[in-house]
């Protein structure tokens, strides 16, 4: 096989990870509070800004930035949920989702007002990883192997604890949970704070590899949504698999042709998929 | 004639005459509230009834460049490349709209393909670079005053063309408004089953009022491209142009005739007033209040700033017959 193609195809993989960990948290939100917080990845240029600041600007060390970006978006969050769905939550579901659109306006806004657009890198240089001709970028292996462990942490909240069994079963069904004395209006706060958390953690890993600007939520917020409807919306097993395979035809589409033409084609495949299987591509 | 006709009549002589008197800044903003009015029209068509469309952006931006790619590659006049482009959006809402509703891909699903064509439609533009310009924009060679080429350096012409084009806007909406189609449409969004078995063709109506918006869409965004004489991927389609559209329309009102239209006038004068306010220091001040306003508008007034002015309207009638106890 090229050794080029190969290198495209780890890259997607590891791309897949970051991805998948966004898609996780956005499916929580959909399949616990049946809401698309199209907003999801401004949140993530948020954290992503937060860590530039604290560990650009004011110079503390990256691992405390980190952690207060994460606590900082999980905080954003829960203010998303109690001042913008939670005031519309028995209107119609597309209310909901355009109220988050209106946020997504805001926060890109307000980042332009504070930082303007200028493109600002935290400065952080990971070494690169030679596996005999194939090069890895140590950020990329880093984000992929903390957004695994992130995933399974998830899961396993999710599994053992008894927050997580009442956020399985609100998801299944949110009338009967109310009869069995869960609290719904805390597990909707409990689950918009891990979904801000997870897209902090997504923030620290693209920090890691990317420039940070008002707009960089528009070049893969829309990826994450076509990733949660092929999945399924609020299967998270099903979107955590169709991050990779995205991110598998970005990859190597954009080995084949080039960046735009493999998004094209992501989107294409989406649209198509959607057809083919309207209710996601592991609907039973 | 009524009170109705004369006041209809004298806001028309008005907005014919104000080229007479008006500075050229000011006719730009006009032309745009009208353009952008009659854009936002077009997709509260489809929005009212419930099938709200992330993808508008996709419409316009395949209007808008289609005319002037044909305009500087092989010379072919507007008045056959404008009805080619509107053709191409028509076909592209077809594709989209004819699976999308027989396999009933609604709500949340039916955004989210439509944001999908729009990303398509404007990442198309950016790869095709060596055509179009890419992210660079793109620039149709201009001629100076020309009916052929459909382009005239004097505002008053496109005041002209766009305040005819929104009344169309309003006549089409009038149209659909008055028809069966509407009591359709509205049995169709409240259920869809139920809509079909009382024998309403719910594909044929769904796709009707598509393609309509379509069309309406991809011809604003042609004569925008005409007027501007620059295009950009970024202004013309994709994400954002598709939420602008969205939100200026429930700002404004999308359930109402003239809805749509406020929502234009009222985001372009915010923007406009808040750039000149701030100038250039606070880039971002005008999207900020506007974002905060947005949100506002969708949890305090859904049917936007017409909905409750003309529920205040309602109200009164009936205050006045009850007699005071």
């Amino acid at each position: 096989m090229d050794i080029y193609l190969l290198e495209a195809i780890i890259n997607g993989i590891l791309l897949g990870g970051v991805l998948a960990l966004l898609a996780l948290g956005l499916n929580l939100i959909f399949g616990v509070i049946d809401v698309v917080w199209i907003a999801y990845a401004d949140l993530v240029m948020c954290g992503m800004y937060a860590i530039y600041w604290l560990y650009a600007e004011l110079g503390w060390p990256l691992p405390l930035a980190c952690l207060v970006a994460i606590a900082g978006v999980a905080g954003l969050g829960v203010l998303v949920h109690l001042m913008i769905i939670a005031p519309i939550l028995g209107s119609a579901p597309i209310n909901q989702l355009l109220a988050t659109g209106g946020l997504l306006f805001f926060l890109q806004s307000f980042a332009t007002l504070l930082f303007g657009t200028d493109f600002r890198n935290i400065g952080v240089r990971l070494p690169v990883i030679e596996l005999g001709d194939i090069y890895i970028s140590y950020a990329r292996l880093l984000a992929f192997a903390v957004a695994l462990i992130g995933a399974v942490a998830l899961y396993v909240f999710l599994r053992r604890t008894f927050v997580g069994t009442a956020i399985r079963a609100i998801a299944q069904d949110r009338d009967i949970v109310g009869l069995m004395g869960v609290d719904q209006r805390r597990i909707y706060l409990v689950t918009s704070a891990i979904g801000g958390a997870l897209a902090g953690l997504a923030a620290c890993l693209l920090a890691l590899q990317y420039d940070v600007h008002p707009f960089i939520g528009n070049t893969f917020g829309p990826l994450i949504f076509m990733i949660c409807v092929l999945g399924g919306l609020g299967d998270m097993i099903g979107g955590f698999i169709a991050a990779f395979v995205i991110s598998q035809i970005i990859a190597i589409g954009g080995y084949y042709t080039n960046t735009e033409l493999s998004y094209v084609l992501a989107f294409t495949f989406f649209i198509v998929l959607m057809f083919v299987r309207p209710r996601g591509i592991f609907a039973r | 004639m009524s009170a109705r006709h004369a006041t209809l009549a004298v806001a028309l002589g008005i907005l014919v005459c104000v080229p007479l008197f008006t500075p050229p800044y000011f006719m730009h903003l006009l032309i745009q509230i009208l353009l952008w009015g009659f854009v936002y029209t077009a997709w509260s068509m489809m929005g009212r009834f419930g099938f709200v469309s992330l993808g508008h952006g996709a419409f316009m931006g395949v209007g808008a460049y289609i005319p002037a790619l044909l305009w500087n590659y092989y010379a072919v006049t507007p008045w056959i490349g404008i009805p080619l482009g509107v053709a191409l959006s028509v076909l592209l809402a077809l594709v989209i709209g004819y699976p999308c509703f027989r396999l009933k891909v609604v709500g949340h699903y039916f955004a989210l393909v439509t944001l999908a064509l729009s990303q398509v439609v404007m990442l198309s533009i950016v790869a095709a670079r060596d055509v179009t310009g890419g992210s660079l924009g793109f620039t149709p060679n201009a001629v100076g005053f020309s009916w052929y080429a459909l382009q005239f350096p004097d505002k008053r012409y496109f005041y002209a063309i766009s305040l005819a084009l929104w009344l169309g806007g309003l006549a089409v909406w009038r149209m659909i408004d008055r028809g069966i189609g509407r009591e359709a449409l509205e049995a169709i969004s409240e259920d869809e089953d139920a809509a079909a078995a009382i024998g309403i063709n719910v594909m044929r109506e769904k796709l009707r009022v598509t393609v309509i918006s379509a069309a309406l869409t991809a011809l604003g965004g042609a004569i925008f491209g005409q007027y501007l004489m620059y295009l950009n991927p970024e202004t013309v389609s994709g994400i954002a142009v598709s939420l602008q559209i969205v939100f200026a329309a429930i700002v404004g009102g999308m359930y109402a005739m003239l809805g749509p239209t406020i929502g234009a006038f009222l985001t372009i004068s915010l923007n406009e007033g808040l750039r000149v306010a701030f100038a250039t220091n606070f880039i971002g001040a005008a999207n900020t209040i506007y974002g905060v306003l947005l949100i506002l508008c969708i949890i305090f007034m859904p049917r936007g700033i017409v909905g409750v002015v003309g529920r205040v309207r309602l109200r009164r009638p009936p205050a006045k017959a009850v007699p005071a106890e």
